[in-house]
């Protein structure tokens, strides 16, 4: 079972499901929690323990100007404009570099073109509590491309059990790779115009890649008649709401986890992964 | 020698555009005798590292300068390996008025 944390808006609390639910499954069985936010990761502030950390490299072109004739042919393959051919040299641009290798098998020969590896973040491994394993995707500052790092991320969780990937806000290209693959997918959402804009935004990304949705309101005042109302429209479930409270704030502003101080919680978020399988179609 | 000047539209008489990569049109000016010709910018609507691509149109019509209102860093690169002299105008004018400016030498060369 792979599931995903996702919401649209940024700070509707994914971080904090993700957390307190692999939390309370790792109380009865194996977890392995994924950090796919690779902008700013911070499940490990959730769970510090110490980590082995591996970097993620990328394969970029390297051109060598002395066997190069320039004759344009990488330039005119590359789709992202990375390449520029001059009259007597090769201008690189690494962050428009999407590391597909089609200029190497377009120069003629090969002669002239060799990938080398670049660094562009880490993923690091942690087990900070007996049945849970942490890998938490990081991206280097400065780098565009996060995709290869959720990928990398991803790939050391594939094979365990239970996988929980806590995806960045958005929509775009983390989000999708994120998303890819998974059985289901809670989305964690405010009632607030904003809130129910991203949210809108989030289903349909998560139907256009068939991962089966469900809704959790975060923050919760009451007044959710506009979310329900949509969650309705759509066929979507309401899985779990959690109120606006000072003391769940306080907790997780603390780095703290609302399941561990607050136990009688679990019971809700045990119900919410029974919920989650039942999406999934699974027992 | 041809300059380029970033523009809205076909003519001299079409705003400028401030824009460099995402330009609609590229107005390229004989500056010996006034002649003109309009390049559709067929990047203006690309996804992602139209800069240098857009530079290369000009490299491929041997433009030697360029008027623009912003060049960004990528595309930046490319003009200056290529020798093409930058200059900025920004005053919301036409391309004549930016072409009448060039010649006064009244323009800042980035």
């Amino acid at each position: 079972m792979k599931l995903a944390i996702a919401s649209g808006k940024g700070g509707t609390g994914k971080s904090m499901v993700a957390a307190n639910l692999a939390y309370t499954l790792s109380l009865t069985e194996p977890v392995t929690l994924v950090d796919c936010d690779v902008e700013e990761p911070n499940l490990h502030l959730f769970f510090p323990a110490a980590a082995t950390t591996t970097d993620v490299t990328v394969p970029v072109p390297v051109i060598d100007e002395f066997a190069c004739k320039h004759c344009r042919k990488c330039e005119d393959f590359c789709q992202f404009g990375a390449l520029t051919v001059l009259e007597s040299r090769v201008l690189f641009f690494p962050e428009l570099c999407h590391s597909c290798g089609g200029c190497t098998l377009v120069c003629p020969k090969g002669a002239a073109i060799h990938e080398e590896q670049k660094r562009i973040g880490t993923v690091s491994i942690s087990t900070p509590l007996p049945n849970l394993k942490l890998i938490s995707g990081m991206l280097d500052t400065g780098i565009p491309h996060a995709v290869p790092i959720i990928r990398t991320a991803k790939k050391l969780a594939s094979g365990d059990p239970l996988v929980i990937c806590d995806t960045a806000p958005g929509t775009s290209c983390p989000v999708v790779e994120t998303l890819d693959g998974c059985d289901a997918c809670i989305l964690v959402t405010e009632s607030t115009p904003f809130g129910l804009h991203d949210l809108r935004l989030a289903v349909d990304v998560a139907a256009r890649l068939g991962v089966p949705i469900g809704i959790v309101i975060n923050r919760s005042d009451g007044k959710d008649q506009a979310t329900l109302a949509f969650c309705t429209d759509h066929d979507l479930e309401v899985m779990m709401t959690i109120p606006f409270e000072r003391e769940i704030a306080a907790i997780q502003s603390r780095g703290d986890l609302l399941c561990r101080i607050r136990p009688e919680w679990q019971k809700a978020f045990a119900a919410l992964f029974i919920k989650c399988s039942a999406l999934s179609g699974g027992d | 020698m041809k300059i380029c000047f970033t523009a809205q539209g076909e003519t001299l008489e079409s705003p400028a555009e401030d824009r460099f990569g995402r330009a609609p049109y590229f107005i390229v000016v004989e500056s010996e005798d006034g002649s003109f010709e309009a390049i559709k910018n067929p990047y203006a609507d690309g996804g992602g590292g139209v800069g240098p691509r857009a530079a290369q149109v000009l490299i491929e019509n041997n433009v030697k300068a360029l008027v623009s209102g912003q060049v960004g860093g990528n595309a930046k690169e490319v003009l200056a390996a290529a020798g093409i002299a930058m200059y900025t105008y920004k005053a919301g004018g036409t391309v004549k008025d930016a072409f009448d400016q060039f010649t006064k030498n009244t323009l800042v060369r980035s």
